[in-house]
This record gives C-alpha cells, structure tokens and sequence, in this order.
C-alpha cells in the first residue's frame, strides 16, 4: 500500500492521471485533481506510480 | 564547440525516413547537439526522452518569444507572442500562463470530452457522407482529414451550423501548402474577424459552448478570447488532420491493428507530427545532460527524438500497439502540455471507426513511394492521400 498526495497548485487538468488510474484520481467540475483513494494497493497503487511519472505538471507524490 | 560540429535545422528530407535517421545518432552523443537556423543562428537539439522532459519542466527555460535569444527558424516557423497576440497562452510562461490554463481546462476535462463523442460521429458520419457522395475515390486530407477536426472546433467553439462551411474553408486555406501568404494572411484576417463577431454575439445571447462559457467565467478578457480561439483552432486542426491521415496509411499497412483501442497511443508516439513545435530559450544558464546551455540560447527539444528514444520504447521504429506507448511526447511535457490531446485521442478513434467500418475496402491508391510527406513544415504529415473504396 502506498500513500497518494497531490499538489493541486501544480495540477495543470492534463488528466493523464485520470485515464492511467481511474480509481485513484479524478476531476473537479473545474478540472483540477481530486484523489479518491490516498491509499491504493495492488494493481491500483502500480496505476497510481504510473500516474506519477505521466503527470505533466509533476504534481502527484507517491509516498511508501 | 567548432563550426564542423554544426548541423543543419532541418534534417527532414524526401524519401528519407522520418524521424530523421540522425536523431539515433544524436541520441548517442554526450551533451547536446547544435543545429544552424538558415539565419545562421544557432539552436541546441534535444533528442533524448528524459532531457526533452527536463526542458519541457526546466523553470529557467521559457517558451516565451520575446525573450532574446528566442529560435526563429523561418516566418512559417516560430510563435508570435503574447504580445502580438493577446490571448496567446503558449507562449507565455507560469504565472501568466496559469490563468488562461484554469480558464480553459473545464472545457477539456475527461468527462467533458467523452461527452462529445456522439457530437463527433456525427461530424465523422456525415464528413464520409459527403465524400463518398463524390464518387469512389477522394483525397482523404481534403475531404476527411482536415475536415473533421475544423468541424469539431466549430462545434466546440459555438460556430453555428450555417457558418460552418466558410470556417471549414478558410481553416483550409491556412493550412494548405499551395496557399499563397496572401492567402493565408487574408483567410486568417476573415477568421479573426469572424470570431471577433462570434464573440460579441456570445456576449450578448449566451449558448452552451466554449465561447460562452469563457466569457461567463470572466477571467479572459473578449480580446483575450479571441487570440484564444484563433490558438485553439490553429493548435487543433493540422495537427489532429496530420495524425489522422499518417495513422490510415499505418493501419492500412498492418491491418490487424484496426479496431485495436492500443493503435492510438502508439500511432501518437509512432508519428510523433509535433516534433518541432515546442521552442524554447534559456532564460539564465542551464545544464542539460551535462551540456552547459547559456542564458539567451535557444532551445528545440525534438519529440519525435524523444518518442523514438530505445531507452524508454523498445525497437522504436516499429509501429507495435501492443507495447506501453504512455509516456510518450507527442503532446509535449510540462504546463504546455496539449490541451486539447484527449479530444485528439477522440477524433481519431471516432475518425477510424468510422472509416474502416463503412468502408472495409479503403486502400491507397498510389504506390506508397509516391505519397507526399510534409518534409518542409513544421507539422509532419501529409500533402495529400489519395484513396479508393
């Protein structure tokens, strides 16, 4: 299991992270990331890392 | 560095492959490599994937033209500024960018896109109606390709239906290489002109589109709005006709890829039609992969390079959907990162469904030797694509 945080000052709604792990991120109405799950595990938490290095705008920490 | 170790900007060149065989070659040399503009102006190229990404993310380099040292390759080559153009958002670095981001990014959002695919099978459909119509035999780029996405932007933007013919046709104008510059500055006048005008008519009678939304929102000014328009409709249309067209003649060549959700992402990476669009220039010193970049040099981190880099994709130049193409470039890296790729991802998913399915046997028709590739633009693609059903 691993710990998820996001820098939403840096998040610039490129939603990559969105579509590389649906349950874990989202999007508000104004197109910002929202975590929905801080603490995946498995094949979610793997997404989560992936999400991590497609983020453009380097905004996702990933935290053991 | 001697002048010996110069190369030439651009390393396109009929019948050769793209991407330039010489990127391999880049990619192995220590440091950066330094490329001569036909001013006689010097750039560095950065081919290698990670170091694109560093200059895509670097603080200290900036994507902004009025800084001294910006590349200026060529007058069709090169962004104007923000200045030039208010509203120009790609060429204004955080934090003056950041506003035109927030403004724009709940028009691009996952759900929001998704949300408009009936919108585009609808401009799909009716774009292969027409063409078909003509006969059995068409020039894909004119009568699809570039088509399909100055629809969608209509759309998107809140052209009406009336008016989408003349935005289709001077939309082509621009892009069109046999265009004169008289042409295209006159089309590009009609457009400005024409939006400027769908702007004040927003203003006053509100729809549910993109114009109208912007202008509720209130942080974009109207003349900001319009040089965000003309950017939207310029960053969206050869591009997407571009990656479109190229991907018809790949699947067409490895036909089991069709239908296969995998083909875009590394059609995407494959084409890379981006690869020299983002220009950048050091704004203080810099080192980037041990190469010690000055204040005031200019900068052209190379995408194709990046995507075609055997460190990150594996036997690069094979076009293998079945790979993990994620982490490529084509859309750039960093807060300038396309804005408008999920919208992209659904023109061609929509764009090949339909092409494929309503004609099973579309094929090119001329050797494939014969195509003419966009060896002189700065967007990779094609000139024309001729086709039979």
């Amino acid at each position: 299991m691993a710990g998820i945080s996001v820098d939403t000052g840096k998040c610039i709604g490129s939603a990559q992270c969105v579509l590389a792990a649906p349950d874990v991120f989202d999007q508000d109405d104004d197109g910002f990331v929202v975590v929905l799950d801080d603490s995946p595990s498995g094949a979610a938490e793997a997404a989560a890392r992936t999400a991590r290095g497609l983020c453009p705008a380097q905004a996702i920490s990933v935290h053991d | 560095m001697t002048s010996t170790d110069l190369v030439p900007f651009m390393l396109r060149r009929p019948g050769a492959p793209f991407p330039p065989p010489e990127y391999a070659d880049f990619r192995e040399r220590p440091g950066l490599v330094k490329a001569a503009l036909p001013s006689g102006e010097t750039v560095w190229l950065v081919t290698r994937h990670e170091e694109v990404r560093s200059v895509l993310t670097d603080p200290r380099i900036s994507s902004n033209p009025t800084h001294e040292g910006f590349p200026r390759p060529s007058r069709t080559v090169g962004a104007p500024s923000a200045d030039d153009v208010p509203g120009w958002f790609v060429s204004l670095d955080p934090p003056d960018h950041n506003r035109f981001r927030k403004a724009l990014i709940p028009e691009f959002t996952v759900r929001r896109i998704r949300s408009l695919r009936p919108a585009v099978e609808e401009i799909v459909d009716r774009s292969i109606d027409q063409m078909t119509a003509k006969g059995d035999s068409a020039d894909l780029v004119e009568d699809f390709s570039l088509s399909v996405p100055s629809l969608v932007i209509s759309s998107l933007l809140g052209v009406p239906k009336v008016d989408r013919d003349f935005f289709e046709e001077k939309t082509k104008v621009l892009v069109t290489l046999t265009s004169t510059d008289e042409e295209r500055d006159k089309a590009s006048e009609h457009l400005l002109r024409y939006i400027n005008r769908l702007i004040s008519i927003k203003s006053k009678r509100p729809g549910d589109d993109l114009i109208s939304k912007l202008l509720q929102g209130g942080l974009l000014t109207p003349q900001e709005l319009s040089g965000v328009a003309m950017l939207l409709l310029i960053a969206g249309h050869e591009t997407t006709a571009n990656n479109i067209s190229l991907g018809v003649v790949t699947l067409l060549q490895q036909k089991q890829w069709i239908g296969d959700e995998r083909a875009i992402e590394e059609l995407l990476r494959y084409h890379s039609v981006a690869d020299l669009v983002a220009l950048r220039v050091a704004v203080e010193d810099v080192e980037i992969g041990g190469q010690l970049v000055r204040k005031g040099e200019g900068i052209v981190p190379l995408v194709a390079g990046a995507n075609h880099d055997p460190e990150v994709f594996e036997r690069p130049h094979e076009f293998d959907p079945s790979r993990s193409a994620t982490g490529h470039v084509a859309f750039g890296y960093g807060v300038h990162q396309c804005l408008g790729q999920n919208l992209v991802r659904l023109e061609m998913d929509v764009a090949y469904r339909g092409l494929f399915q309503r004609l099973p046997n579309l094929e090119i028709a001329v050797p494939l030797e014969e195509l003419q590739f966009k060896y002189d633009g700065v967007l990779f693609g094609l000139h024309a694509l001729p086709v039979r059903w």
